[in-house]
């Protein structure tokens, strides 16, 4: 037994933290490599005639299938096209792939469809192709959904962590860490008088309201896995400047503190669904935040920290005023004693 | 709400925390121009290590004191001879393990509980080890190993644990303890006076079992100044603010910072039912010598529910002492993850070396998810 | 070394079995560490088990008498 162990892949290869990374950069870059994929954005940019195009997928595996605020289906839709707006894109086409166990009661995929085809509809996003595969399984509830889109990128906007600049301010679309703490919370069977739901949301409304700032905005994305801290350390590293956080400025809620708390675990790495992450060119903070407050989903939007020069550092300001980096997650979060 | 405010004014809260750090960091100063030194203040418990690195009051406060990990992390003080033993178990077809997520990772000579899980291992994380109760009575065809790490606040737990399984009379539930007991680890870390403290930060928790009066002796025996204090910020402020005073004024006194949970003398119930289960014995300890008298043993009477006998003939690899691993001496206080070469160089939390960077709450995870950089890259400001 | 955190007790089942709650998120807990646990208390859970009641007069006294104090001696 003293022979040293192959490495076999883990869960927290999945966790969109620093296995992941690892993963991505020693085992599927030096395969794949090209100039797109060069980039490490949500979407890959195309030029495709006179129009630049975003290319985005993703595979959704999430249990329970069903958890408060959403579902897997209405994740699939919002995950890619979420993608896609945080691209600067405007989704035109989705395509759906199902990979479903055997023994799925098939009323239950029903229902995942109807959620995914009422959030496609609202978004009038037409589903033009699919798939479907089944696998053997013991488990009836593992199912996996990939979805990819495809959209139209606004001529206005050229997102690109390269463009980031001392002075820039850093903006949240609202509170953090809520997907994440429902998910985990619906998981341990933590009851609550009124279960804290998941912000699963699509993000399309920042298209709106912020087009005419497009030029302002420098960088766009949506922390999803990893969470806030390490969404925010990537940018800082792949543009090789820090970023300043004010802890007092981030919006947590009190139910996921308390989740947070109960597992021991930081609520800067717990996923978002429904927030984006948006670096603004300094002096138009203010206007970008009252046309976000304009919608219901960007209501609590706020400043939480600026850039600067340095290295790829992020560091947070603590309420006391003491400073703390932050560092990308390193394994998926677990509930601990100690 | 701040968790510890009680209905106090979560204003007046924050204030009164801003305000007390001042005042520390004051007493501090008055300290280091009296001494001539800072003050060299040792926490023992890790949850502390990482309060003082998270809130930012280490990094505030790192002018005037020289704060020490203690022996308080039980990922980071069990032994790896332990570690190889329950990653073992784990690879026994029947066995389901239960752990606390805390374990998970931690790297035993060769493998992980996490990378075993990964090749089809059944490893079941558990927030309380009464799950591992429920477990045992719905797979009665399977053998489930609960793994009893941590001191004396958790041991109650595990032993709550035994107690069901015996009044369900479940065949197939055992224990794995590593459970350790503080006091004669601060004992035997004392004893050897190898670095000069000035006081100590006791663990509040543990506190709650044992009760406040159990460290007496580390201000009558070794003529230390030392506290138990809590957890959320305004804890530990008030907790440095009595310790400082004492150090002050030379005052070798307990004081207890955090009496509205902790009593003099602790939890009855808690401390009568680990007895009922567990005898002190001897065990290994990272960092140390075997302590004697500082571990919990299962007491002979319920040898049916103990790992160790049930698996006897399990193939445990050689254990590897990882060189040049400081972790020993990181959590004896002797050194800090700074002192240490491997530290964010080879040792890194995805590529730990030593369970001080793996177990969250280890020194070296503190330092690095919270401390590293931050001194040079504020002084750059 | 032990994460614990203050909890108030909602309901008290059979066998020890409780449930509290913090800010809105309700989890079982065992009592049986602290058998004279009544509803309402506020209590200290460390691995899913009630470890200690907290006293909240006497939380809120301690943080009372440091108010007073920072007052009386002022801040240097």
């Amino acid at each position: 037994m003293n022979e040293q162990e192959k490495d076999v892949i883990l869960l927290s290869h999945g966790d969109g933290g620093l296995l992941t990374h690892q993963l991505i950069q020693g085992t599927f870059f030096p395969g794949f490599n090209n100039k797109w994929l060069e980039e490490e954005g949500d979407s890959a940019v195309l030029n495709f005639g006179q129009e630049r195009l975003a290319f985005s997928t993703d595979s959704f595996v999430v249990s329970p299938l069903f958890f408060p605020g959403g579902d897997i289906g209405k994740l699939a839709i919002c995950g890619t096209v979420n993608d896609l707006v945080v691209s600067g894109a405007r989704p035109l086409w989705l395509s759906a792939a199902f990979i479903i166990p055997e023994g799925m009661a098939i009323e239950r995929l029903s229902d995942v469809v109807r959620s995914m085809s009422e959030i496609a509809c609202q978004l009038k996003l037409p589903i033009v192709t699919g798939d479907t595969k089944v696998v053997s399984s013991n488990d009836p509830e593992n199912l996996f959904i990939n979805t990819t889109g495809i959209g139209v990128i606004y001529p206005e906007s050229n997102f690109n962590v390269k463009n980031v600049e001392p002075a820039d301010k850093v903006i949240i679309t609202g509170s953090i860490g809520d997907h994440g703490a429902a998910i985990l919370a619906a998981r341990l069977g933590l009851e609550s008088k009124e279960s804290p739901q998941s912000d699963c949301a699509p993000l399309d409304f920042i298209s709106t309201l912020l087009r005419p700032y497009f030029p302002y905005i420098k960088v766009m994305r949506d922390p999803t896995r990893g969470g806030l801290a390490t969404t925010l350390k990537e940018l800082a590293i792949s543009g090789s400047f820090d970023f300043w956080l004010e802890e007092s400025s981030i919006n947590v809620k009190p139910k996921v503190k308390a989740i947070s708390d109960i597992l021991g675990i930081d609520p800067y790495y717990l996923a978002s669904e429904g927030r984006a992450l948006l670096v603004v060119k300094n002096g138009q903070e203010e206007e970008i935040i009252k046309e976000l407050k304009k919608h219901p989903l960007g209501k609590d939007a706020s400043i939480i920290g600026y850039a600067r020069a340095g290295k790829g550092n992020l560091f947070l300001r603590t309420k006391l005023g003491g400073t703390r980096p932050l560092q990308m997650l390193a394994g998926t979060p677990l509930p601990r004693i100690c | 709400m701040e968790q510890g405010s009680f209905g106090y004014s979560v204003t007046n809260y924050n204030r009164l925390t801003e305000q007390l750090l001042n005042k520390v960091l004051k007493l501090g100063q008055k300290i280091a121009e009296k001494k001539g030194k800072k003050t060299k203040i040792m926490e023992v418990c890790g949850t502390h290590t990482v309060a003082f690195s998270r809130s930012g009051i280490a990094q505030l406060l790192s002018d005037v004191l020289d704060l020490r990990s203690g022996p308080g992390c039980p990922i980071c003080v069990t032994h790896q001879q332990d570690l190889d033993y329950m990653i073992s178990l784990s690879r026994i077809k029947e066995v389901i393990i239960v752990t606390f997520g805390d374990l998970l990772r931690v790297p035993g000579s060769f493998t992980s509980l996490e990378k075993e899980k990964a090749k089809g291992a059944d490893v079941h994380i558990c927030y309380s080890p009464l799950e591992a109760i429920d477990l045992a009575a719905a797979n009665t065809q399977k053998e489930i190993v609960l793994l009893g790490i941590g001191f004396e606040t958790t041991a109650p737990t595990i032993a709550t644990a035994l107690a069901q399984a015996r009044e369900k009379g479940l065949k197939n539930f055992s224990i794995y303890s590593t459970l350790k007991l503080v006091p004669p680890a601060l004992e035997a870390l004392l004893h050897e006076k190898k670095f000069d403290l000035d006081g100590l930060v006791l663990p509040g928790h543990v506190s709650t079992v044992l009760g406040s009066n159990t460290f007496d002796f580390i201000a009558q025996k070794y003529a230390l100044p030392c506290v138990v204090a809590g957890f959320e910020p305004l804890d530990l402020l008030m907790g440095l603010y009595y310790l400082l005073n004492s150090i002050m004024e030379e005052k070798a006194e307990l004081t207890n910072a955090y009496a509205h949970i902790v009593k003099e003398k602790g939890n009855k119930t808690a401390k009568e039912i680990i007895n009922l289960f567990f005898e002190e014995g001897e065990t290994l300890w990272r960092g140390f010598a075997s302590i004697p008298g500082s571990g919990l043993k299962l007491r002979t009477e319920y040898n049916d529910f103990e790992a160790r006998s049930r698996f006897n003939n399990l193939e445990i690899p050689q254990t590897e002492v990882f060189s040049g691993c400081s972790c020993g001496d990181i959590i004896t206080g002797k050194l800090t993850p700074f002192d240490c070469l491997l530290f964010n160089t080879s040792c890194t939390p995805l590529t730990p070396v030593g369970p001080c960077m793996v177990s969250s709450e280890g020194a070296c995870s503190a330092y690095y998810q919270y401390r590293q950089q931050t001194q040079q890259e504020i002084l750059l400001h | 070394m032990c994460l614990g955190i203050p909890m108030r007790v909602t309901e008290i089942e059979k066998n020890f079995k409780a449930y509290a709650e913090t800010m809105g998120v309700k989890r079982p807990i065992s009592i049986k560490l602290v058998p004279e646990t009544k509803p309402g208390d506020f209590v200290l859970v460390h691995a899913g088990f009630a470890m200690e009641k907290i006293d909240p007069v006497e939380a809120r006294k301690r943080i009372e008498l440091f108010e007073k104090m920072l007052n009386l001696e002022g801040l240097d």
